[in-house]
């Protein structure tokens, strides 16, 4: 116990001194610091484009609520049904029911060409045909200004990201899509998903203007409960007139998700650690400068019979410290800098932009802290044992 | 020479420290050497062909198909060299994670489009006698394993067969190269009369969208305006540019990936900036007495800036060199570090004399206070400290 205490005291002492010579090393010291500052920020900041967009699309989906595509498609962009089909899939069990009957909607999904504002040039924007039961089917949808678009009429509905990134997508605006011109009626938001990215109109119209016949992409439908998937799921499977895949709708977004987010934190990941290589070069230069420039003062402790443990310590202290200090930077400048920043990229499996913020999470500032103390343990540690090992005779010979 | 001498023995002093801010700018530049690949490849495939080409697609979106029969009209306007139409077939090898690229094309106007596409003679022939016959590019090949006279089952949901069906078979009759880095060569051709008679009726003679090469690439702006008036008003308008323009128009798609990589670097060379600058400070203190012994002896304040600049400059351009030598290497031995998704990501000698000009420039203003602060000492002050 006495031993123990002993020791604190001796590491209070040793880390005094550390502490209250750290202004004469202040450029140094400030050196590393920000060399960790710099790398966390950099994690934290790249890794947050991919927690923005995972974000965006695990909004977009909700347990209780499915897409039916064709067999073999993966994606809505490449799945065909009939109008025959859908209606067989509307009367399957297991669909929540409302006052116009099943909740579910037939859907087509193509692509328009409108300018980006940020950049002016062309991008694929999605617009998507709907059925009257859309709106039920997605709980969080919400109109946000105007009106709905009038059924049978060639009128629009914007998601709110849309609004944000592409030009000319105002309420009382019209959309020019080849020849035909579609007043905009109103604009929406739905909980952040990627419904915000799309532009809807009445399915008819759009079957009309694309020239589709009768045919359909999808359904989307909510089912009674998340519970009654399988039942919804065997009604379709086993029915002669249907060859159609079933998906919840949180597992297909989530899906098309994989891909970008592990593009991004590959990326990142890899960005970030060399240059947390980096950051712990200039740690340990730091650091052994440190020590040099208190070889007398350790070397009076040791001989005064202070422990090599005490002094190893006092050194990981100091430039733990240092990196905590440049992580907690780090982590805020990309919080001020990234956090909610507007922005669209390629859903490369629906071919079309999706707008998403990004998004600082505190995990991710966490996971940042983390790494800042990694590269100050291996900065402190090598010149701590280096302190540590100092013949005490001959450190003392250079005073 | 006694300069860079003098330079050289004063980094040999304190080994650790200049062998620990040696690596940090190693790591530095081959961060920089993986960020020039990262973003080659993500806006890259821009070549110098691509600016005397033309692409004409449908007006509302590139997934609009267009009639075949307008090759005919668009070879017939003034100013247009030669024409052809590609298709985006979209077809999954086993899974869809085996993502690849695969384009119907009419080979004897596909081939002289793209010279950058180098295909052996007989494969060439191969080609136009095997009505399945589909040449795959170098990086495809090496990353299934496939060579000539393999069959590739493909499943494509958007192109049903006449006589039902979605899976399409291919022979491999030959493997081409790129003529450059920046040659995509991870896609798959095959032949467009074997795609238009397989598909279903009602989908027969739509295309993709058209290639156009044009006579003078300074008259492409006038030409694309010209394609597009021919189709106004037509079921199916088109939109031309040149293919550098539709190239870069998607890149941006993904993101603003310039500025992005733009922000990283700056973080990376601000946080090397601050570790290189505060050794050569340190060191240069250290031998402020040196210094003043020199300046005794009658060397000019020059001289002593020169002295620290070379020693700074020596520091990072080797730092530079070795870097960047090692992000080539890494890059070219092992590749696209997310297996399959970059398929352009390589490095560029552009790059490498980019590196070097940086390494320089990091070198300079590293070493500028301290050399200003040296040379600037005087002499009384600085032997005092000895």
């Amino acid at each position: 116990m006495v031993g123990l205490i002993n020791w604190l005291s001796q590491l209070a002492s040793i880390s005094k001194f550390g502490l209250l010579s750290l202004p004469e090393r202040k450029a140094s010291a400030a050196a590393a610091m920000f060399g960790v500052a710099g790398v966390v920020g950099v994690l934290v900041g790249v890794l947050s484009i991919a927690a923005g967009f995972r974000k965006a699309l695990d909004s977009s989906g909700s347990p209780d609520s499915v897409i039916v595509l064709r067999s073999g498609a993966d994606t809505e962009m490449v799945s065909g049904l009939s109008l025959e089909q859908t209606r067989v899939i509307q009367q399957a069990p297991g669909l929540a029911r409302g006052p116009q009957g099943p909740l579910a909607s037939s859907e087509l999904f193509v692509i328009i060409n409108l300018p980006k504002k940020s950049t002016g040039t062309d991008a694929n924007v999605p617009m998507r045909g709907v059925e009257p039961a859309a709106f039920d089917v997605r709980s969080r949808f919400k109109l946000e200004e105007g009106v709905t678009f009038g059924w049978g009429k060639n009128e629009v509905l914007v998601g709110i990201g849309a609004a944000r990134q592409f030009s000319g997508l105002g309420v009382g605006k019209r959309l020019k899509i080849g020849k035909l011109e579609w007043p905009i009626t109103g604009i929406f938001s739905a909980g952040g998903g990627t419904a915000e990215s799309e532009i809807w109109t009445d399915a008819r119209v759009l079957q009309a203007a694309y020239n589709r016949g009768e045919t359909f992409q999808s359904v989307c439908a909510r089912l009674e409960s998340a519970e009654a998937f399988q039942k919804f799921k065997d009604g379709l499977t086993t029915d002669p007139r249907l060859n159609v895949k079933v998906f919840r709708e949180t597992d297909y977004y989530a899906e098309q998700s994989v891909g970008m987010t592990k593009l991004i934190n590959t990326l990142g990941f890899l960005v970030a650690s060399l240059m947390a290589v980096g950051a712990v070069f200039g740690a340990l230069n730091t650091m052994y400068s440190s020590i040099a420039a208190r070889t007398r003062e350790i070397a009076t402790l040791r001989a005064l019979g202070f422990g090599s443990g005490a002094v190893v310590t006092s050194v990981m202290l100091e430039s733990l410290m240092l990196a905590l200090v440049g992580g907690i930077i780090g982590g805020a400048v990309a919080y001020m800098a990234f956090n909610g920043f507007q922005t669209t990229t390629m859903n490369w499996q629906s071919f079309s932009q999706v707008a998403f913020a990004f998004r600082v999470t505190l995990p991710l500032l966490f996971q940042g802290i983390v790494w800042a103390l990694v590269i100050g343990f291996f900065g402190g540690i090598f010149p701590a044992i280096r302190a540590a090992r100092l013949p005490v005779a001959a450190a003392l010979r250079e005073l | 020479m006694s300069l860079l001498y003098l330079a050289l023995k004063n980094l040999g002093r304190r080994k650790l420290r200049t062998t620990f801010t040696f690596l940090s700018i190693v790591v530095a530049f081959m961060l920089f050497g993986y960020l020039c690949a990262i973003r080659h490849s993500l806006s890259g495939g821009i070549t110098l062909q691509g600016a005397s080409r033309l692409i004409a697609r449908h007006k509302v979106s590139i997934i609009q198909l267009l009639p075949e029969s307008y090759k005919q009209k668009i070879a017939r306007i003034p100013g247009v060299q030669a024409v052809t139409h590609q298709t985006w077939f979209g077809g999954i090898y086993r899974e869809p994670k085996n993502f690849f690229a695969q384009m119907p094309v009419v080979p004897d106007e596909f081939l002289p489009m793209f010279p950058e596409y180098l295909l052996p003679e007989e494969q060439k022939k191969a080609w136009g006698s095997t009505r399945t016959g589909a040449v795959i590019g170098r990086k495809l090949s090496e990353r299934f394993g496939w060579k000539v006279g393999d069959k590739i089952p493909l499943l494509a949901p958007i192109w049903p067969k006449r006589t039902g069906g979605n899976t399409w078979e291919f022979d491999v009759v030959g493997i081409f190269d790129g003529k450059d880095k920046n040659t995509d060569t991870a896609q798959l051709f095959f032949r467009y009369d074997y795609f238009d008679e397989a598909r279903v009726d009602e989908a027969k003679g739509l295309i993709g969208w058209y290639m156009v090469r044009v006579n003078n690439p300074d008259e492409a702006p006038a030409l694309a305006a010209r394609i597009d008036a021919e189709f106004e008003n037509s079921a199916a308008e088109t939109k031309t540019e040149t293919e550098k323009a539709f190239l870069q128009g998607f890149a941006k798609q993904i993101g603003d990936i310039a500025l992005l990589t733009a922000i990283i670097m700056s973080a990376v060379f601000f946080t090397i900036l601050l570790v290189t600058g505060n050794t050569m400070s340190q060191s240069v203190r250290e031998r402020t007495g040196e210094f003043g012994v020199l300046k005794a002896i009658g060397f000019s304040p020059a001289h002593v800036l020169r002295v620290v600049l070379i020693e700074s400059c020596l520091l990072a351009f080797l730092g530079a060199a070795v870097g960047i030598a090692m992000a080539a290497l890494l890059i070219t031995s092992h590749g696209d570090p997310t297996g399959g998704m970059l398929p352009l990501f390589a490095f560029l000698p552009r790059d490498a004399g980019w590196g070097a000009v940086i390494g320089i420039g990091l070198g300079l203003v590293t070493g500028m206070f301290p050399a200003w602060s040296a040379m600037r000492l005087r002499v009384s002050d600085a032997v005092r400290r000895i």
